[in-house]
């Protein structure tokens, strides 16, 4: 896993200051059917490459945040505000 | 004891004696001395027991690789076991003691293991202890656990104090040999932030070992002078005693600095050891190159050691390995060593040449034996005679001290941390590291370069171009005149010597000989990694530093096929084990 990581309100910090959550799945609407419930609570890629992720910086600005990491290479291709880009269930 | 002082040399200071113990045997050594080198002075080849068949083992090398010379220092909470003693130095009172032997070192019972040695082969424990299923947990196990293991560490707790720190700089120079100090200067004199770090207690490198000179200077000189201009440079720092463990993503890397396991007491308010994580833009690794053992019978007797780390003692500690020394090398470097010791008067039997073809002119009076290998060598507790094969005739030689030379590898464990295989390369018969990514760079021994010059040269060039690339405007330093350096091309390496009698050690530490490997091989456990697993090459705490290569080299005679296509085993952190404290 990346050892740095860039956060787009605190800069480049360490990997120790993150907590992450898991994959940044849109979280289906409560009416929807129990397939989509079942894939969204249980079922989960394990990609080798790109893959987005809900981390929480909890040492530091203690936003959530959206990495964008390759699983295979380590490398972070972006960081973003969870809030800003529309994703706000990281939360829950 | 054969091994003494001499009257004058070294980098050691005598004007401040120490008084040191080693299993309650008082002894004197000298400020500058490690435990390892102030045993050699008093004489003390025996040092400790294999883990196996309790063999006598001397101390084999002077650096960071060695698999013999582990010793416990201190007493209560702050017993520190595993203590290598070519790594730690020497202070006034140290109190030493020697592992995996009962009752005493001289006298152990274990070595009655030597006498079912036959039966210890390879594999054993899995052969044999396999049923009653139900004796596993009650007996066989207990009974295995009180066998094994290294030294044993303090129920108490440490009262020692430790720390963490981070460190962010433009380049990371890890080892400060020739090419380190060379890159370090190039880099700092731009204004580059420069982190200069080498885990021995002083910067130098192989050149604290060297007779040649550089500017009509001796070598030591030149380290004095450079360093004083690096300490003059705001921008840069050095630190000694300063391991560089690992090489993680994003350029991180790991390094524990042993800031007073050097000094009896430490001052309270300073830690002991410091975690150092340093975030670098670019990092050189100078890490230089391993000697490698030959393997031939008995070549764990004390008495027998790298060449390299003879003239380390010899040049550096002022000490004399023998009273009748032979050499038994497969390339020119072994001359260095016969040239060092016969100018401090120390007498030479003779220098064995693995090579009838070699074009090496030696101007010492010694014998050279070409196109000769030394097949076994005999003693105890200290070497007595060898054996040496020529186009099949045997001739028996008197010595007290042996060095060996079977090439080198450079030390690229560092560069293959983040997934990267190494490479096999013939020319050079070694494995060398993938080529330079992510901003890290090889210079010096480590880049298969060998000669003060060439790696001085690489080193300035090296460093130069690191900093270049983060837009700092560097010119590459540039040295006076070396004069007197024995340079080494490599030369083809000897994996298999004929006629061999005796245990002919591959992995020192876990006891493997090269009969357990052909065994692998014959089992069906012929693939690097399993053969590693199942003769235990390479897994003990020196993690195959010196046995690597010549395990793989046998496996690959052994299968018919060449190194490359056996390939070398993962490297993973750590370089060196460390204890982490909070």
């Amino acid at each position: 896993m990346a050892s740095l990581v860039h956060c787009p309100h605190c800069g480049v910090r360490p990997r120790q200051e993150f907590t992450v959550k898991g994959a940044a799945l849109v979280r289906p609407a409560p009416d929807a059917d129990k397939k989509s419930w079942m894939d969204y609570v249980y079922l989960r890629e394990n990609p080798s490459g790109r893959y987005e992720e809900f981390w929480h910086h909890s040492s530091g600005c203690r936003r959530w945040l959206v990495v964008i990491r390759d699983t295979a290479t380590h490398e972070i291709e972006a960081s973003r505000d969870a809030a800003l880009v529309g994703q706000t269930d990281a939360r829950t | 004891m054969t091994s003494y002082r001499l009257a004058t040399g070294g980098l050691i200071n005598r004007q401040k004696p120490l008084a040191f113990s080693f299993d309650g045997r008082r002894m004197l050594g000298f400020e500058g001395d490690s435990p390892a080198s102030g045993l050699l002075a008093n004489g003390q080849l025996l040092v400790g027991r294999s883990f196996k068949y309790h063999r006598p083992r001397g101390i084999l090398t002077a650096g960071a690789a060695e698999p013999n010379a582990l010793m416990t220092i201190g007493q209560g909470g702050l017993t520190e076991p595993n203590t290598r003693a070519t790594m730690q130095e020497l202070y006034q009172g140290l109190e030493s003691q020697s592992q995996s032997r009962w009752p005493s070192l001289e006298s152990d019972v274990g070595a009655l293991n030597r006498l079912f040695s036959p039966f210890l082969g390879a594999g054993f424990y899995y052969k044999t202890f396999m049923w009653p299923a139900s004796f596993w947990e009650r007996i066989y196990e207990p009974l295995i656990r009180k066998a094994a293991g290294l030294g044993k560490a303090s129920y108490e707790a440490d009262p020692d104090s430790y720390d963490k720190r981070w460190a962010h700089c433009d380049l990371l120079v890890i080892g400060s040999g020739p090419a380190g100090l060379a890159a370090a200067l190039s880099a700092g004199r731009s204004g580059a932030r420069v982190i200069l770090m080498d885990e021995h207690s002083a910067t130098g490198g192989s050149l604290l070992s060297e007779t040649a000179t550089i500017g009509g200077a001796q070598a030591s000189q030149f380290v004095a002078e450079t360093v004083a201009e690096l300490e003059s440079l705001s921008n840069v720092q050095i630190l000694t005693r300063t391991t560089v463990f690992g090489w993680y993503d994003g350029n991180v890397f790991g390094a524990i600095e042993r800031v007073q396991k050097h000094v009896r007491d430490p001052l309270p308010a300073v830690p002991v050891e410091r975690l150092w994580r340093i975030v670098s833009k670019r990092a050189l690794l100078a890490s230089g190159a391993e000697e490698r053992p030959l393997v031939f019978g008995g070549n764990d007797i004390p008495g027998v050691m790298m060449a390299t780390a003879m003239r380390t003692y010899l040049n550096r500690y002022g000490v004399a390995p023998g009273k009748q020394v032979a050499i038994f090398t497969t390339n020119d470097s072994g001359y260095a060593l016969a040239r060092d010791l016969e100018s401090a008067g120390v007498d030479l039997v003779a220098v064995i040449d693995s090579r009838a073809d070699t074009v090496f002119r030696y101007s010492g009076r010694a014998r050279v034996i070409k196109g000769a290998y030394v097949s076994d060598a005999y003693g105890g507790k200290a070497l007595s005679s060898i054996s040496v094969w020529k186009n099949g005739s045997v001739e028996m030689l008197e010595a007290d001290a042996l060095a060996m030379s079977g090439g080198f590898s450079p030390i690229i464990r560092l560069a293959c941390h983040r997934g990267a295989k190494p490479i096999w390369s013939d020319e050079h018969a070694g494995f060398l590291a993938p080529t330079s990514v992510n901003g890290f760079d090889l210079a010096g021994a480590v880049n298969t370069s060998s000669g003060i010059a060439t790696c001085l040269a690489e080193g300035a060039a090296r460093g130069a171009a690191s900093v270049e690339g983060l837009g700092f405007a560097a010119s590459v330093a540039t040295f006076a005149t070396v004069e007197g350096d024995i340079v080494a091309p490599p030369a083809k390496p000897v994996w298999n010597i004929p006629r061999i009698k005796g245990k002919a050690f591959i992995d020192y530490q876990n006891d493997v000989h090269s009969k357990d490997l052909r065994l692998a091989v014959q089992e069906g456990y012929g693939h690097v990694e399993l053969a590693k697993r199942y003769t235990t090459n390479g897994m003990a705490t020196d993690q195959g530093k010196l046995s690597n290569v010549n395990a793989i080299g046998l496996l690959a005679e052994a299968r018919g096929l060449s190194p490359a296509e056996i390939g070398a085993t993962t490297f993973r952190p750590f370089y060196t084990p460390y204890h982490s404290a909070r």
